[in-house]
């Protein structure tokens, strides 16, 4: 199977301070790859780099063969929900239609069809009948599915979610999460993630991050994450993952 | 009342009144969700600079307090976007350089200058045809941006990052809210003076916030608001002989208060 997201002898450094280093990653059509790591480890950095944020210094990264800075629409972004202001006054199909890369305008801003399109994809996150409720008035777990809405509306191969679940109670990241994998039967989900004792449940690859990279596929193995609770620790992990650096958890 | 209403300058007042309103409203709306109260207030002071200069050499005073407030708005602009985290520092001292030019311009101008007080506080009733047309043009372009790059802005004004993901010019929308913020700052010091001008630009603005969902009606609603409480306040200066920013702005906030009193009640 040709990789959809391929990423070749990566490295990216911030002034003398190098973030990423030698990084080798392939992921497939309808992956579902976890990227966990230490804050600082590098996964931000990653993310940037994928969608064109920051620039690549040494290395590649290719979505089906082509520079991925040329082909971003084929990714759905959906960004950490730190800096949403709850106040703001917008509905959730603006919302939505921000995800529209389309140069044209029309007075007072969207065309039927745009609208239409806002609605299908609303329905595919199960938000069609908030569509008209200002943002605000949802829940922490309703707003990402906006947000994962807003992502989807051009039709991604790809989908890029940065810490979807942090700031949401529990029963919000189960839903966001069952969500993510009803929409990765039919397209490559990445999550960057801390919440290592849920994400592991539904992914089938990890990536583990910490200036370099280390890749598991979990197939066989998930059973071994799924039971483990929230006091599993990274370094659990990277011995689960087969990692040459094992240490003691301290955790 | 109606009497007066046959004055010109009365007439003018109340055109200029309604026309700044929406001005106001529109623009007060992107200046807070954009959270620029602050750099408002800034460039609304700094703007003095440009009135002294226009004083003391004899050109219109729209047209000076205009070049230093759009050079204010400029000048932050570019600052905010690269520094954001030290913006602050730098509106101190925008602010304070502009009104220090302006008070040294008038002190060297010759003479008493009576309408020094009408910019700090505001004249309406001192409005021209010029003034009318100046403002007419503004509103103009104000409503062509708002109108046709509404997405954009709108897309700017919730989330710059993703909007800048997605292909809009992030950095051009920011600059050109800051720019008519400026030129919207300077129409209204003719109604309510550069001290009170933030109060109008926030004032029916937050009221709007909390009865609209989406940026247009609160646009429009903060727009009616601020009609209403520019008439309300001229009516008041004119009857009562009072200064017309003051009357104005003490109309927007005892109803602001009428409002939140409201709310609470309702919620309780």
């Amino acid at each position: 199977m040709s990789p959809i997201l391929e990423i070749k002898n990566l490295y990216f450094t911030y002034e003398k301070q190098r973030a990423l280093e030698n990084i080798n990653l392939s992921i497939n059509k309808k992956d579902f790859l976890a990227i966990i790591g230490p804050n600082g480890g590098g996964k931000s950095t990653l993310l940037k780099l994928i969608l064109g944020i920051n620039k690549i210094q040494k290395g590649s990264i290719e979505i089906e063969g082509k520079a991925s800075s040329s082909c971003l629409k084929k990714i759905g972004y959906v960004p950490q929900n730190t800096n949403v202001n709850t106040d703001f006054p917008i509905r959730v199909f603006e919302v939505v239609l921000m995800g529209h890369t389309s140069k044209r305008r029309v007075l007072f801003g969207y065309s039927k069809d745009e609208i239409a399109k806002a609605y299908n994809v609303l329905q595919k996150v199960g938000m069609k009948e908030f569509a008209k409720n200002k943002i605000g008035s949802l829940s922490g777990g309703q707003r990402q599915r906006v947000m994962i809405a807003r992502a989807l509306f051009t039709d991604p191969q790809i989908l890029l979610l940065d810490e979807p679940t942090s700031s949401i109670d529990a029963k919000g990241q189960k839903e966001v999460y069952e969500l993510l994998k009803i929409l990765n039967k039919d397209i490559t989900v990445v999550v960057v993630s801390h919440d290592i004792s849920i994400i592991l449940e539904y992914a089938s690859k990890v990536a583990y991050i910490n200036r370099t990279l280390i890749l598991h596929d979990i197939g066989a193995n998930q059973n071994k994450f799924k039971t483990k609770d929230e006091h599993f620790c990274e370094v659990e992990l990277l011995n689960l993952l087969g990692s040459k650096t094992k240490k003691e958890c301290s955790c | 009342m109606l009497e007066a209403l046959s004055y010109s300058f009365i007439q003018n007042a109340l055109i200029a009144g309604v026309l700044i309103s929406i001005c106001a409203g529109i623009i007060g709306s992107l200046i807070v969700v954009n959270r620029m109260v602050f750099l408002a207030g800034g460039i609304a002071h700094t703007s003095y600079g440009g009135i002294g200069m226009a004083i003391y050499f004899g050109f219109p005073i729209f047209f000076g307090a205009s070049m230093f407030a759009v050079g204010a708005a400029l000048i932050l602009a570019s600052i905010s976007l690269k520094q954001k985290n030290r913006i602050d520092t730098f509106i101190g001292l925008i602010w304070a350089v502009g009104m220090a030019i302006g008070v040294l311009f008038i002190d060297l101008t010759p003479g008493y200058n009576v309408d020094l007080m009408s910019y700090l506080f505001g004249s309406i009733l001192a409005v021209s045809r010029d003034d009318l047309l100046f403002i007419s043009i503004l509103l103009l372009i104000i409503l062509f941006i708002t109108i046709f790059w509404y997405r954009d802005i709108l897309a700017v004004s919730y989330d710059s990052e993703y909007a800048s993901l997605r292909g809009v010019h992030v950095k051009f929308f920011y600059t050109l809210i800051l720019v008519l913020s400026a030129l919207t700052v300077v129409v209204s010091i003719k109604i309510v003076g550069l001290i009170l001008v933030i109060a109008l630009l926030t004032i029916p603005v937050y009221i709007a916030e909390k009865l609209s969902s989406t940026l247009g009606g609160m646009m429009s609603i903060s727009a009616l608001l601020s009609a209403c409480f520019t008439l309300v306040g001229l009516y008041l200066s004119y009857t009562y002989d009072l200064t017309s920013g003051a009357s104005i702005i003490l109309v927007a906030a005892l109803s602001l208060l009428l409002f939140l009193a409201i709310n609470f009640l309702r919620h309780r």
